[in-house]
């Protein structure tokens, strides 16, 4: 690696973390460390409450008749927790919290390319936030995060409109970080850090941005359309009012599928930056993982009518979805594929973030091998709509991007915080966490085979076993989040100092001190090697 | 007929087929899983880091590898498609001579018109062995009638007609799911498919209030309602005549031409001026609001059947 990133002792003593003090130093900085630490917060808090959503809907599925809550409380904690988590915690969790701290230090560059816009989307996340939850504490909302017409737009009459100005709002936001990162990857990446230099993650990072910067204003269209006519009864999708029923659904999947990709896309560049540092391998295939992020990243906005099988769309239309949707299937498994061929013949070592990534890969296989009954036209008509899609869904989201997520946050945690975790109490909760997510979610997809419909306050006697497995599983898993939550607070004040590049990882970010200083790197590096340069030769001259 | 534990029942002729494609789906999942599994276990084992110093050969990748990766799954994926797609499609359209059921779904409710007449609610009664067609529709949100032994289900719209068949297969009593949220009491929108001997069901039928069949009450919405005042039936009113347009082609004054079928008379009744017949004055007043989706389905159905009782002669529809 080039000599002028190697200097980062000189550093020691100053970093972003200790450059100011004081709550202005934090609301108003434009250093994207910063903004990051601000995002993880919010996120976090976001997580806690959507979890507790969760919490109180399986305590309720234990008994067949609703152990703890009415039918519309049940109906708004289900509402609320699909928002909280889709819009609050997955879509901003990688790209806000770990791509606004290592875009720019894997680019090699002293920020994101627009550091008041960076500032100004969190606030316009936590606006629309503030919103959702004063919405959610004023009468909450009952339709379901998907807002299906004419129930959301004429029936309901819960706060529809003050959450889907929540949402509409922080729709901004992700466009904002999208963009940031688009111009950034174009034009900050350092000398000689060509395209195909770029680690896996980057990759991601900029597939993310595009979904987030196409895909996103057509949700905010559509719930621009919803609120006009649940305001003022303007005839868009009620069929009362002249409107046609299916049309929010096309509009809102239109969104919501590529949503899916912006959600697990990001998790998918950590586990590449995971599994290449401990297997200490270049990604196998690096040509074809990036290039299948990008495929990715097309074809999902090409699948949404998979979510409408069932609506009485045409038989032409859901032979065509239903093929686009195989389709996308197919840069999945190559990633797969190439994940575990990367372990071959490598050096594997098997701290935390890499149980992670491992646990990863096997929840993402289940849950994108499931998608295809969903996919398939003959089972969809069966499975639509029950608990195996809830199953299904939360293999790729839970499984997938949460997990993808944690892993990001233990592997660079020394970098964020310049500290330690324990080891063994982190291989610890990505082993319960695993192992409770698989005792929730794996009931569920016998459920939803069973006939057992979705989003039910209460249910026949005969699926009790399933559901109190579930609920039992999903006590674990709860468990499993609250472990790292304690040991990562801990070490910030307690953990080991952290070198600068604990891992022996590859990549820019490792290359300058624990915490960064504010400006990232005292002089901007230069590359002159591929990325998960790990082998022996290449490390020779470093 | 045995199941398997953990399989819903098998009570439609499609069910079969359909498990046989979930189980050769799940045989797919298991096998790709445990491969993934073991070959990552074996990995880890194998290329354990031994000592802290160790600094492997790069692979860039294999492109003969990548392609076979890329292969097998798109391989995979093409024989799924088409076997779920050739069973999707055989099982779209009813067989002829389906036995027609009018189905109504409301908050929180399942209500359902047997073609003699007799209504019955969150129940359906059909005969063993004789392909069930539902004509749905809803009169508010959007609900999905479902039906798990059947391995059936299909939104149930405002605004709008949507079918499904079914044909038993097994006596007894079946779960009926409402399978799209609508609302506080969703879980409360479930009912019963209860299949019979057909001689049963037969008597079943005679053995509710012996009312009028859809066609009566049909007639008697349409006089009610004023209909008949201007669709007088030789074409000498101020709308045209009903008798043996259902099922023809209708010429309109934009000088297009459409099918007269359930879509259109209901539109015709609801909007009556998005489609005028050629000919006549967009003079009829809507129907919104006014009629029940059971009384509109009572109409049509009376429609439908001045349409095949007596073929209209062709002249008339040419003013």
């Amino acid at each position: 690696m080039s000599a002028a990133t190697l200097e980062p002792r000189v550093h020691v003593g100053r970093n972003y973390l200790n450059a100011d003090y004081g709550w202005k130093s934090w609301l108003f900085t434009l250093d994207h460390k910063r903004i990051a630490l601000l995002y993880l917060v919010s996120i976090t808090f976001f997580f806690i409450i959507g979890g507790s959503f969760a919490v109180l809907m399986r305590i309720n599925l234990v008994e067949p008749q609703g152990a703890i809550v009415q039918p519309e409380t049940y109906n708004k904690l289900f509402t609320l927790h699909g928002i909280v988590m889709i819009f609050f915690f997955l879509i901003p969790s990688i790209p806000a919290v770990l791509g606004n701290f290592l875009v720019p230090l894997m680019v090699g560059a002293r920020d994101l390319a627009f550091p008041k816009l960076n500032l100004l989307s969190w606030y316009i996340y936590m606006a629309g936030g503030m919103f959702t939850l004063y919405s959610a504490i004023a009468g909450g909302v009952d339709t379901g995060w998907t807002f299906y017409t004419p129930y959301s737009s004429t029936y309901s009459n819960t706060q529809v409109t003050a959450v889907a100005i929540g949402v509409f709002i922080t729709g901004f936001s992700s466009i904002l970080t999208g963009l940031n990162f688009i111009v950034t990857i174009h034009k900050m990446r350092a000398p000689g850090l060509t395209w195909f230099r770029l680690p896996l993650f980057l990759w991601s990072m900029y597939a993310t941005s595009v979904i987030m910067v196409l895909g996103t204003p057509v949700l905010a269209i559509t719930i621009f359309l919803l609120a006009l006519e649940h305001l003022f009864h303007v005839g868009i999708f009620s069929p009362a009012l002249g409107g046609d029923p299916l049309l929010f659904q096309h509009l809102f999947w239109f969104y919501s599928h590529p949503a899916v990709y912006i959600m697990i896309l990001p998790a998918m560049g950590v586990v590449s930056e995971i599994i290449a540092c401990f297997a200490r391998k270049r990604i196998f295939g690096y040509k074809i993982v990036a290039f299948s992020s990008v495929a990715i990243a097309v074809l999902g906005f090409l699948v949404w009518g998979h979510h409408m099988f069932v609506t009485g769309q045409s038989v032409y239309a859901g032979l065509i979805f239903s093929m686009l949707s195989f389709l996308v299937a197919i840069p999945s498994a190559i990633k797969v594929f190439n994940w575990t061929s990367t372990l071959y013949k490598g050096s594997i070592s098997y701290e935390a973030p890499m149980l992670y990534a491992l646990g990863f890969i096997g929840l993402f296989t289940m849950g994108g091998l499931t998608g295809l009954f969903l996919a398939s036209l003959a089972t969809d008509v069966h499975l639509n709509g029950t608990y195996f899609i809830v199953a299904h869904f939360h293999y790729i989201m839970v499984g997938g991007a949460v997990m993808g997520y944690l892993g990001g946050i233990h592997f660079w945690w020394p970098k964020i915080s310049g500290r330690k975790y324990p080891n063994a109490w982190a291989s610890l909760a990505a082993a319960i966490i695993f192992i409770g997510f698989n005792l929730t979610f794996f009931p569920q997809f016998i459920l939803g085979y069973l006939g057992m419909p979705r989003r039910y306050a209460f249910y026949p006697a005969e699926f009790q076993v399933l559901n109190v497995m579930s609920s039992a599983g999903a006590t674990v898993l709860g468990v499993g989040y609250l472990i790292p939550l304690i040991y990562l607070i801990w070490s910030m004040r307690y953990g080991p100092i952290a070198e600068p590049n604990p891992w022996g990882a590859t990549g820019l970010e490792w290359k300058t001190s624990s915490p960064p200083p504010t400006e990232n790197f005292a002089e901007i590096p230069v590359v002159r090697e591929e990325a998960y340069a790990y082998a022996a030769e290449e490390a020779a001259g470093d | 007929m045995q199941t398997l534990p953990f399989q819903p029942e098998q009570a439609s002729t499609i069910a079969r087929s359909v498990d046989h494609l979930y189980f050769f789906l799940t045989a797919i999942t298991l096998f790709f899983t445990a491969l993934i599994f073991s070959v990552i276990f074996y990995f880890m084992i194998k290329y354990r880091r031994r000592s802290p110093d160790e600094r492997p050969k790069a692979i860039e990748g294999s492109l003969p590898l990548e392609v076979l990766w890329t292969a097998i799954p798109t391989l995979i994926v093409a024989v799924i498609f088409v076997w779920s797609s050739t069973l999707y499609f055989r099982n779209s359209e009813p067989p002829k001579g389906s036995l027609e059921i009018f189905v109504t779904g409301k908050q929180w409710m399942w209500k359902a018109e047997h073609p003699e007449g007799q209504r019955e609610i969150n129940e359906l009664h059909v005969p063993l062995g004789r392909p069930v067609k539902l004509t749905m529709t809803s009169e508010d949100v959007i609900h999905d009638f479902y039906v798990p032994a059947f391995r059936v289900k299909k939104d149930v719209l405002p605004g709008r007609y949507t079918s499904l068949w079914f044909e038993p297969t097994k006596l007894g009593r079946f779960h009926l799911f409402c399978a799209q949220y609508c609302g506080a009491f969703h879980a409360g929108m479930i009912g019963s498919i209860i299949v019979q001997e057909p001689d049963e069901y037969e008597r079943w039928l005679a053995g509710g209030t012996p009312g009028e069949s859809v066609e009566q009450a049909g007639e008697k919405v349409f006089q009610q309602s004023g209909c008949s005042t201007c669709h007088v039936a030789g074409g000498t009113g101020l709308a045209p005549s009903l008798l043996g347009v259902y099922g023809q082609a209708v010429h309109l004054t934009t000088g297009e031409t459409v099918m007269a079928d359930d879509a259109y008379v209901r539109e015709s009744i609801l909007l009556p001026r998005a489609k005028v017949v050629l000919g006549y004055k967009p003079i009829m007043p809507s129907f919104q609001g006014q009629l029940s989706e059971e009384q509109l389905n009572d109409v049509i159905a009376y429609i439908r059947a001045l349409g095949q009782s007596q073929p209209k002669p062709k002249e008339e529809g040419k003013q």
